[in-house]
């Protein structure tokens, strides 16, 4: 597991796919900051993760994009597939790669925080919630990201797809508005995305909304490598 | 040791590999041998655990692929068609990786050393794989396979893409893994496997139709009451002639092969040895005898015979073909 992990990493910096994603994040955040917090002469950073939820929801899929799909281009899942290793640990090895350029990405919100402390107080409580927060959301997108590109050997599509799967999410709550009947309604609340991650911005830490991001991702694992294991069996 | 039974396998209504059963033993060396598309890929990736079998099993050391895969592929090192590369890497990093991935207890930098050494990727180890020529590639592919000294090799056409001096390189070197591992190799060469095998398993639309040693399946289907004899003169009355003689069957005149050299295929009855008769039948008229053989079958057309059911002729079968469409073409 820790050996694919690598291996993935170490691809993202050598090619410019993990520099120019890195610094496209750091850019978006800098901007969404400048805009939000410091032109506001604030330190509330609430509006900046929101922003940050629909950069995250565009972005995460072209991190993930390759992950499976080159490997089944390259016939180099061969080699991967054919080696002592677990399906669910080869699984885990792709989805930690992209989640360590995540956290690489999330901490730039610590040398904001650092910064902003320099001018006034600043609620570290309500920093670290969003970047739990940032991070479950990523989690939630790499690996239904990473389930995309298992199932094509095309970048583009791998990348189309999970960008498509993510505006869905966004989509939810639109669809909710529009439910005929409160049941379903509430259906579809329960499964917003927004509004669970919105929570996290406006400084509430909920447990069931952990629950939720990690639940969803875990699903995603889990298909992930049922598709890998049906193709052994097709 | 491989032991594979009725193994079968699939694709919807298509049959890709049709109720096989083998087995390699220790230290010996198999030649898997078929046409392209005669299901050799497809065996080899059902045995490696790459893709499962529709019925069938195949055990790996006594470990059924399908039961227990991770122990199964312990003892594999596996060598598909294309190399499994990393482009991004240089060949050290990916060796690295292979070893991590195959968790192999061997102390790593002696193993990974004596690995490159005996495939000569040594000069080339902190390249990347992607600006290596396609034989290097090969070779980086093939070193991936021995990393963590598996009993068994499974090498899908180990050669392709190498040339001649590194082809034999390889070949010795698999001759040599074979006294101590258990070796399959496929391929569609046959000198190939003539040079390499111990045993040949011949495949032909996903079954298998010889399976033998080397030698004994070319003197089973070689003919020694068959001869193809050259010789000047006119055609007609040396086929006369030759037809003459007792115990002669068949006397077919094949081709012109020099001018006025005709080459004739002399077929007796089992067992008998004509060429003393063919000689003094020819010397009595003054026709001299350029060239004489039995028609012993080289490997390649017990290959053809196996496959097509024909030994000789398929190329002068397809090259009427072709003259047929242009013909055709020129209308």
């Amino acid at each position: 597991m820790l050996a694919i992990m690598k291996r993935e990493l170490l691809s993202y910096f050598t090619s410019p796919l993990g520099y120019v994603f890195i610094a496209v994040f750091y850019l978006f955040s800098g901007v969404f900051l400048y805009l939000f917090t410091l032109y506001n002469q604030s330190t509330d950073m609430g509006s900046v993760y929101t922003g940050m939820f629909f950069v995250m929801l565009i972005m995460i899929p072209v991190l993930t994009m390759r992950l499976m799909a080159e490997e089944n281009k390259q016939k180099t899942d061969q080699l991967l597939l054919t080696s002592p290793v677990s399906l669910p640990r080869l699984v885990m090895g792709k989805f930690l790669s992209a989640f360590c350029i995540l956290l690489i990405c999330v901490m730039i919100f610590v040398v904001y925080g650092i910064m902003l402390s320099a001018f006034a107080d600043v609620n570290w409580a309500i920093i670290w919630g969003n970047i739990v927060g940032m991070l479950l959301l990523g989690s939630l997108c790499i690996s239904s990201g990473l389930f995309v590109s298992t199932l094509t050997e095309n970048q583009m599509i791998a990348a189309i797809g999970s960008i498509g799967i993510n505006i869905a999410f966004i989509l939810v709550d639109s669809f909710a508005s529009v439910m005929p009947f409160k049941f379903l309604q509430d259906v579809f609340y329960s499964l917003s995305f927004y509004s669970r991650y919105n929570e996290f911005t406006i400084g509430i830490f909920s447990l069931s909304n952990i629950f939720f991001f990690v639940s969803v991702a875990f699903v995603f694992l889990f298909l992930t490598v049922r598709v890998l294991e049906k193709r052994r069996w097709a | 040791m491989i032991e594979v039974k009725n193994l079968t396998k699939q694709y919807g209504s298509k049959t890709a590999v049709n109720n096989i059963s083998f087995s390699v033993n220790e230290g010996e060396i198999l030649g898997f041998l078929g046409p392209n598309g005669a299901g050799k890929s497809t065996t080899m990736n059902m045995l490696t655990g790459y893709i499962s079998s529709t019925s069938g099993t195949a055990l790996i050391n006594g470990i059924d692929i399908l039961e227990d895969p991770i122990a199964a592929k312990k003892c594999i090192g596996y060598l598909p068609e294309k190399p499994p590369v990393y482009g991004d890497m240089t060949v050290r990093e990916y060796l690295n990786f292979v070893y991590k991935l195959k968790k192999s207890k061997l102390p790593r930098e002696s193993h990974l050393a004596e690995i490159c050494e005996l495939v000569k990727i040594t000069d080339v180890q902190n390249r990347l794989i992607r600006n290596l020529s396609k034989g290097y590639q090969q070779r980086v592919g093939f070193a991936q396979a021995l990393v963590g000294n598996p009993g068994v090799l499974i090498l899908d056409e180990p050669t392709v893409g190498l040339d001649p001096k590194q082809i034999i390189e390889i070949r010795t070197l698999i001759k040599r893994l074979g006294k101590h591992h258990t070796v399959i190799l496929s391929s569609h060469i046959l000198p190939e496997v003539q040079a390499v095998c111990d045993r040949i398993v011949v495949i032909s639309s996903g079954s298998i139709v010889a399976n033998d040693t080397t030698d004994a399946l070319a003197r089973n289907l070689s003919a020694d009451h068959k001869l193809v004899v050259r010789t000047e003169g006119n055609s007609e009355e040396i086929r006369k002639l030759l037809s003459s003689i007792p115990g002669m069957e068949r006397v077919h005149v094949n081709r012109e092969a020099e001018p006025g050299v005709w080459e004739y295929f002399l077929e007796a009855a089992q067992d008998r040895d004509i060429r003393r008769d063919v000689s003094k039948k020819l010397s009595s008229r003054n026709y001299p005898i350029l060239m004489m053989r039995s028609n012993e079958l080289t490997l390649e057309e017990i290959f053809l015979k196996l496959t097509t059911g024909d030994t000789y002729g398929t190329a002068e079968k397809y090259e009427r073909t072709l003259d047929k469409h242009e013909k055709g073409g020129g209308k």
